[in-house]
């Protein structure tokens, strides 16, 4: 069944949540694959790609880093856009930065009508002293809003490949059942992929057990 | 009544010499040239209180971008049409881009606009009502333990030579340059209480106070009060000006439509939550105001480049980047130009080029990865948002692309372009010489072989682009280069005051001799060493003119390039 020639994806990855909950580390520890204790405020929003193969797709992430300043907070539509999937990150000491959360979906719920794969991240697991939102009330969230869910440290690097991994898979998954996803070479496309009815997407919590492990090669620009 | 008190008049040995003018010989204009890249500015001289009360400068320039994004609407529909295939979905796709672009970016309020806004506005009130009140995080809190009046009343807040805050119209504290706003409420209010007085009173303004050595500066504009409180040489019009460019970075984040909607249905609202994050961005322009002549000139200082390298690196950006929708592209090395590309008919304010060099200046995370952020230009459009995409263009991050689009949708096409341009850059070597000439810095005073000149500011006024040389012996320590900054500060002032004008200055200090020199074509200030005549002064500085003369092909951009 699996053909020589690999097929590829290209998907966009938008990265939300409040100020200073870690949005940056996150990902510069997963593109990057190091942590830097002084990470300047996000201006705008930065953009990451990062290739990785999976279950013969060439997958092509290209991550958006919002900021999570209140003053960016009306261009955040700018950012989701035609967003095929979100990670969703809130700091696990901070409670205000977990119901933050809820808006953002909430947001996207109403603005984005193509089919999106959530992924709920608490972040800063390193500081568990300090927790404020337990494990089982954000797990109970999830899967309330059908979303993966994982607890990261971008400081003591857990969970964060996981949960890009299992993003991926489940883009791949997106992009298999789901014509008109949205995903492909995305510069060329601008239009014409709006309007798909697909919204009641089900998005079972890790069933899928461990695949390959992925054969990462890193890209930043 | 303006409740304004004036200092007297200290300095002995100053002769303003119309005489002596037959002896400075104009030669042709250094840095001088029609087909400017900049707006060129007198900014300094258009900045008075006369002009703010008249709103002649309130009437900042308003839909520039719009104008811009209707007439791209107008291309994408004549598009449509030609093309068949094109459902009608996309049509609405790009009417409703203009919808939400409109809703940012649009001065004229159309209705949707504004239930749009309105509700936009109930939710921000709503969450700040609703939720727990939000500690706004200030870096300044965690300096100081004292209580409030303790803290005003410490020396090392009472010592600071200069204090800026921004206040609102309901006297609410939003910035203060030194120490938390939180502390200075009631100094604040006593601020706002002032400024109402006066303007209660007798439809007055309050316009500036001096106490003992400091003097108070007020400016009042769109709800906003702007106090800047100095010890140093600034003059009253000076620190107007300052404020005026802290003004200008408050629209520069929020676009004066924001502001005056915000205000228009919260008179009461606390802007800190919506500025939150932007104090680097005052703070860093304050500071840059101490180090930076370029802003007192409202001119730009152009990094030393061989006229050929610059051509090609100018060029290689209009090959590259030949967008629609693209407004201006533009590289930008340690606070200094390099190079700039312009769309036809439109012209970059050196006051929004000094907000854009202090965007990327103020800010590290730039340097982590290519960003796409909103930022208005108040010379250009208050009203709206342009879009910058901001990337280094060299692993050390010396060198910055700027490409400041009205398109929301550019990114990965911009992204592209840059790509590009980083590649044919480094083919051709053009980031090398950058870094070389970076690495060399400026240039030495003794490059112009002139004795005792120590040091000068040269403005080319045509192309608002100015020259200096590094800051050498006596002026390598920062007390120093303070009093230098205070000698610009007096020559500059003395030169401009609105009531008496002068064309030139020869001015005999204690430590040194100072030269002033305005033209229609340039500004020249010269310090020289304190025992320089007036004759040998006016030989140097025409020789001086003769070899910035000589250098301008490498210390100016001299030729305007368009897409």
């Amino acid at each position: 069944m699996s053909e020589l020639n690999m097929k590829s994806l290209e998907a966009k990855v938008v990265v939300l949540g409040s100020q200073g909950v870690g949005k940056t580390s996150v990902v510069i520890r997963y593109v990057g694959g190091m942590f830097s204790k002084a990470v300047s405020p996000t201006i705008g929003a930065s953009f990451f790609t990062y290739k990785l193969t999976l279950e013969q797709y060439r997958v092509k992430l290209q991550v958006w880093d919002t900021a999570g300043q209140e003053r960016f907070r009306s261009m955040a539509p700018m950012y989701y856009r035609k967003a095929n999937a979100a990670m969703l990150v809130y700091d696990i000491t901070s409670l205000e930065s977990f119901y933050d959360i809820k808006d953002w979906v909430k947001e996207l719920k109403k603005n984005v009508d193509t089919p999106i794969v959530l992924c709920l991240l608490g972040n800063k697991s390193d500081l568990d002293s300090g927790r404020k939102v337990s494990k089982e009330d954000a797990e109970e969230y999830a899967s309330s809003i059908d979303a993966l869910f994982f607890e990261t440290s971008a400081l003591k690097n857990t969970g964060i490949e996981d949960a890009f991994l299992q993003v991926s898979k489940h883009l791949i998954h997106l992009y298999e059942t789901v014509p008109n996803s949205g995903m492909g070479s995305l510069i060329a496309q601008q239009a014409p992929d709006m309007f798909v009815p697909n919204q009641g997407m089900v998005l079972s919590n890790r069933n899928q057990d461990s695949a390959s492990p992925p054969q990462t090669s890193n890209c930043s620009c | 009544m303006a409740a304004e008190v004036r200092e007297a008049e200290q300095i002995v040995n100053v002769s303003d010499s119309e005489s002596g003018q037959s002896d400075f010989i104009e030669t042709e204009i250094p840095g001088k040239s029609n087909n400017s890249l900049l707006v060129a500015s007198d900014e300094f001289d258009d900045i008075s209180y006369e002009e703010l009360n008249n709103g002649a400068l309130q009437a900042a320039p308003m839909g520039t971008i719009n104008a811009l994004v209707k007439r791209k609407v107008k291309r994408q529909h004549s598009i449509i049409e030609s093309d068949g295939r094109q459902s009608t979905v996309s049509e609405d796709d790009i009417a409703n881009d203009v919808e939400n672009e409109s809703s940012e970016i649009s001065g004229d309020d159309t209705q949707d606009d504004n239930l749009v806004l309105e509700s936009n506005l109930a939710d921000l009130s709503l969450q700040e009502s609703g939720s727990l009140p939000l500690e706004i995080p200030s870096p300044h809190l965690i300096s100081s333990t004292n209580s409030e009046t303790d803290y005003v009343n410490s020396i090392e807040w009472k010592q600071q030579k200069k204090h800026i805050f921004i206040l609102s119209d309901s006297g609410k504290p939003i910035y203060s340059r030194h120490g938390s706003e939180d502390k200075l409420v009631t100094i604040m209010g006593v601020m706002q209480a002032l400024v109402s007085f006066v303007a209660d009173s007798d439809k007055d303004n309050l316009r500036s106070i001096v106490a003992g050595d400091h003097r108070f500066v007020f400016m009042t504009r769109d709800h906003l009060t702007f106090v800047g409180v100095t010890r140093g040489k600034e003059s009253t019009q000076q620190m107007l000006l300052q404020l005026t460019y802290m003004y200008n970075q408050v629209i520069s984040v929020l676009t004066l439509s924001t502001l005056t909607r915000i205000f228009k249905s919260h008179r009461n609202y606390d802007l800190r939550r919506t500025l939150s994050g932007a104090e680097k961005f005052f703070d860093n322009l304050l500071n840059l105001m101490d180090v930076e002549p370029g802003l007192l000139l409202s001119s730009v200082r152009c990094l030393p480049l061989d006229s050929a390298v610059r051509d090609n690196i100018s060029q290689t950006i209009v090959q590259y980047a030949k967008v629609k929708d693209l407004v201006f592209a533009l590289i930008i090395a340690h606070n200094q130009l390099v190079a700039v590309v312009r769309m036809k008919k439109y012209y970059l304010h050196p006051m929004d080029l000094h907000l854009i060099l202090n965007l990327i200046n103020a800010s590290e995370s730039f340097k982590a990865a290519e960003s796409w952020t909103p930022i208005c230009l108040p010379k250009f459009d208050a009203a709206g948002f342009l879009q910058a995409h901001v990337s280094y263009l060299d692993d050390e991050c010396h060198t910055c692309l700027l490409l400041l689009s009205v398109d929301i949708e550019a990114f990965y096409v911009l992204s592209e372009c840059k790509a590009k341009i980083q590649e044919k850059l480094k083919k051709y070597n053009a980031l090398a010489a950058i870094n070389n000439s970076l690495r060399r810095n400026s240039y030495s005073i003794q490059q112009c072989s002139i004795n005792d000149l120590r040091h000068f500011l040269y403005k080319a006024r045509s192309t608002s682009q100015y020259t200096s040389p590094e800051l050498e012996a006596p002026y390598n320590t920062k007390e120093e280069q303070e009093r230098l900054f205070g000698l610009y500060y007096y020559l500059h002032d003395r030169i401009h005051t609105s009531g008496r004008p002068l064309k030139i200055l020869f001015h005999v200090g204690p430590y040194e001799t100072l030269l002033g020199w305005v033209t229609p074509g340039f500004e020249l200030f010269a310090v020289f060493g304190p025992l320089v005549t007036k004759i040998t002064a006016i030989h140097a500085v025409n020789k001086l003119l003769r070899w910035i003369k000589k250098e301008e092909d490498r210390l100016f951009i001299l030729s305007s390039v368009t897409f």
